[in-house]
């Protein structure tokens, strides 16, 4: 085995570029791993409630059929039903191997225990209290330790991709900037983003990380590399403002048995109103996600979780990390009192455009996890993304070996170039966008960009609304004298908003006053993509389910 | 609320520290010494800004702590002074190296090669959820970069493995935390008590000795701490 074999770059070291990493090297092909920070920074830590697979542990009959079904209508038939199909099939035996792992999944008397999730009507989500996504996190950086042990994985932990290197129509490499000595590397090879979502253009407004600046997302957009329904924004129904950022309150929370519910107005015993009870019946704290924050919304008024409720058992053996959490961050201890919540952006379901080998519109570019558009539609199901992270980081490994993007690469590429600090002709970017990102007036820029898209990409859009906020950002293009980088960032937020304008119907993420009704002709995906600076948009056709996928 | 932040800052590895001083006034009762950061020019490393992560781990008013778990508004001083991590190369600021956290790791073989057997979820789930943060090597008087003892920043993904692991593997893992763990801990425990992830600390050190040591593998079976 040749171990000095390096022609593959993962962008991102979350679980999809974990799960990416360990799938490669288990072939023995050996792999850059290229990150911001180390995985134990990745948003994949913050993760909360679950995972998704049809065990059928529960005494619930479920099975495959329904996991897949679930995804597709939760996603509004938005999403490809061949992907789909791939990822609830292999759901079962991906949570089995993170079992092999150690990863401590609640069990009672041996068997693992899942619990309900929104916009599924079986127990399907396996847990490890209120820290899953950390537990599969532990579990998988040991796992590819031992390969950056063998050499297979080579390691770069500090380091921040800049941008793609691209010669005769195909990627040729990947410009990373090392944070720690401060200089430009040029990498050969070709390169899998897994860079998460795209928080940096709501900054302070997400459930996520600050880490994933979208700054890797900016740059390929501006190469031309073509993104899809960036105007299914996720806004999650239960979170709550903190300092800095918005905080989760895990959809686990109503999966155990919180309601939300308001106050009736004028009415003296402050009664009590369980409305998504009343509206969607015995199972409405628990529809998706999209649905509940359109309630929440146009309800206009204050909601709040009760989680009074829930039984000693349930808060000591699968919440006490919640409950720790809220008492710590709202001084309400919820086992008692009532959390005021709102809905918070959470989760990108566009991102990447990719099919289903997770290739891009640019030969040797492969995108996967939450920086990749796949598997969520319109909506995207709790559970569904460390799923679609931990199965798009293997299914793009190995498409990626099986179009041979790993072939030993030629000798006089095969040593990494460094640059001259802003010396090289192929950089054209200023020096001071190598710097530690910290700039005043670039945080200003940036902080008027996110109450821009806070304004254009709210819960309820119309035409009015986008276009007023397409019309400050043309105004902040043109009176910010922007570096690379900033351009970029105000290419990629237009592409959001024009997006948002576009799709003239309401579905699942996506509502627009104007246009209240879901259009069964506009069942497609959008597609921009950006051209001498121009962004073009246009529509693409959902494939249909394949007949040898139905048959399993 | 009002507070000064005295920085010592440094454009690099080399060039000479200095004291910056940055005003932040605030109504939010809730601001931490994060956001307060993120409002000045300072280099420091972020992510969750709920202490999940481990990143912000600095040393504020000379105690080490995590800048997203230390609330302005608990704080006695007007002036809170933030220094860079002492036992890390500084890259620039506030911002350390803690390469060698994971440099130990990967020395240690903290992995398993074999599939995991069920059973002390508890002692694992404790285990896993250390940030790799680096505060309790901080105040460890016995960690040193680069000596033979990684602290317990070692010592707790370890035991998620002592917790889950096969007969097979036991040797191989019980060797590599003597060596690591075991016979460089001086027990003075300021660990457990600087962990902002509040690790039950001494039982997964307990329970870890007594397999690796004692060959006692089974007690990790009856792990009772819960770490909240
Ligand atoms: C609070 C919270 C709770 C959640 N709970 C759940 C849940 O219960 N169930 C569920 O299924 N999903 C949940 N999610 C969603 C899920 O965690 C994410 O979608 C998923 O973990 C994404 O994984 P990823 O590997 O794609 O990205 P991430 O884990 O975000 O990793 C991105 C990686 O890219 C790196 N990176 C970013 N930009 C750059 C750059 N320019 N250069 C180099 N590297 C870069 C980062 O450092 C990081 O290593 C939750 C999300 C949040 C925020
Ligand atoms: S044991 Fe605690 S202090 Fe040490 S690295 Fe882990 S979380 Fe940080
Ligand atoms: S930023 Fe994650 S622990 Fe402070």
């Amino acid at each position: 085995m040749n171990t000095k074999t390096m022609a593959v770059n993962i962008i991102g070291a979350g679980l999809a570029g974990l799960s990416a990493a360990r799938a490669f090297a288990q072939e023995g092909v050996g792999v850059r791993l290229i990150s911001f920070q180390p995985s134990e920074r990745a948003q994949s830590n913050l993760a909360e409630g679950g995972i998704n697979a049809a065990l059928d542990v529960m005494g619930e009959q479920d099975t495959v059929q329904e996991h897949f079904l679930d995804t597709m209508k939760g996603g509004c038939d938005l999403a490809d039903p061949n992907m789909v199909w791939n990822l609830t099939q292999a759901a079962v035996g991906l949570v089995k191997d993170m079992d092999r792992l150690g990863v401590p999944f609640h069990r009672e008397q041996g068997q693992i225990i899942q619990r309900n999730f929104g916009g599924q009507k079986k127990k399907r989500t396996a847990y490890a209290k209120s820290s899953t996504g950390k537990m599969l996190m532990a579990a998988l950086i040991d796992a590819v330790r031992r390969y950056e042990a063998a050499g297979l994985v080579e390691r770069y932990p500090h380091h921040r991709f800049e941008r793609l290197i691209v010669k005769n129509g195909k990627v040729a490499g990947a410009v990373i900037y090392d944070r720690f000595r401060k200089e430009k590397i040029s990498l050969s090879g070709a390169v899998l983003m897994a860079c998460g979502g795209m928080n940096g253009l709501f900054a302070g407004e997400t459930t996520g990380t600050t880490a994933n600046a979208a700054d890797a997302q900016a740059a390929l957009f501006a190469q031309g590399i073509e993104f899809s329904n960036l105007e299914f924004l996720q806004y999650h129904p239960t979170t709550v403002a903190i300092t800095g950022k918005r905080l989760l309150i895990s959809e686990a929370a109503r999966g155990e048995g919180g309601r939300l519910f308001y106050y009736e107005e004028g009415a003296t015993d402050r009664k009590k109103v369980y409305f998504l009870e009343e509206k969607y019946g015995e199972r409405g704290n628990l529809m998706p996600r999209d649905v509940i924050s359109r309630e929440m919304t146009m309800l206009g008024k204050q909601v709040y979780l009760d989680l009074t409720g829930l039984s000693r058992e349930t808060w000591a053996v699968r919440l006490s990390d919640l409950r720790e959490e809220i008492l710590h961050y709202l001084g309400v201890d919820p086992a008692r009192e009532s959390v005021p919540v709102s809905p918070g952006i959470h989760y990108f379901m566009g991102g990447i455009l990719v099919d289903e080998q997770h290739r891009t519109n640019l030969p040797g570019l492969y995108a996967a996890g939450e920086c990749a558009c796949a598997y969520h539609g319109a909506n995207r199901l709790g559970g569904n993304s460390l799923l679609g992270a931990i199965f798009g980081g293997r299914k793009t490994a190995l498409s990626m070996m099986t179009d041979g993007c790993c072939a030993e690469e030629d000798e006089e590429n095969s040593e990494e170039a460094h640059f001259a600090e802003g010396s090289s002709e192929a950089d054209q970017c200023g020096e001071e966008d190598w710097a530690e990102d910290n700039c005043e007036e670039e945080n200003q820029v940036r902080g008027t960009i996110t109450q821009i898209l806070m304004e254009g990409m709210a819960p309820l859009r119309d035409q009015k609304t986008i276009e007023a906020a397409l019309k400050k950002l043309d105004a902040l293009t043109e009176a910010s004298r922007a570096s690379g980088r900033l351009k970029h960032t105000l290419l990629l937020a237009r592409a959001f908003l024009l997006s948002a304008l576009e799709r003239r119907e309401s579905r699942g993420a996506h509502t627009r006053l104007d246009y209240p009704k879901t259009d069964a002709a506009l069942k497609k995906n959008t597609i921009v993509c950006c051209a001498d600076g121009q962004i073009r948009l246009s529509y693409r056709e959902i494939p249909v389910l394949r007949a040898q996928a139905e048959d399993g | 609320m009002k507070k000064i932040l005295h920085i010592l800052r440094r454009k690099n590895a080399e060039a000479k520290p200095y004291w910056e001083d940055f005003t932040y006034e605030t109504t939010d009762e809730g601001a931490t010494v994060a956001t307060a950061l993120a409002s000045t020019p300072v280099v420091w490393e972020h992510s969750c800004l709920q202490r999940r992560c481990g990143a912000c781990a600095m040393v504020i008013n000379k105690t080490p702590a995590l800048a997203c778990n230390t609330r302005l508004s608990e704080i006695s001083t007007d002036v809170i002074q933030l220094e860079p991590l002492r036992k890390f190369p500084v890259i620039e600021d506030l911002l350390v190296d803690r390469s060698v956290m994971m440099q130990n790791l990967r020395r240690l073989s903290v992995w398993l090669e074999e599939e995991a057997r069920t059973g002390s979820e508890g002692m694992a789930f404790e285990a896993a959820r250390c940030l790799q943060c680096g505060l309790c090597l901080e105040v460890c008087p016995n960690f040193a970069a680069g000596g033979a003892f990684a602290g317990m920043a070692a010592m707790a993904p370890m035991s998620r493995l002592i917790a889950r692991l096969s007969e097979g593997e036991r040797k191989r893992i019980a060797r590599a935390y003597q060596k690591g763990v075991y016979s460089g801990c001086g027990k003075s425990l300021a660990c457990r008590d600087i962990c902002p992830a509040q690790l039950p600390i001494e039982e997964l050190l307990v329970r870890s000795n007594a397999a690796c040591v004692w060959k006692r593998w089974k007690t990790a079976g009856s792990f009772t701490s819960v770490g909240d």
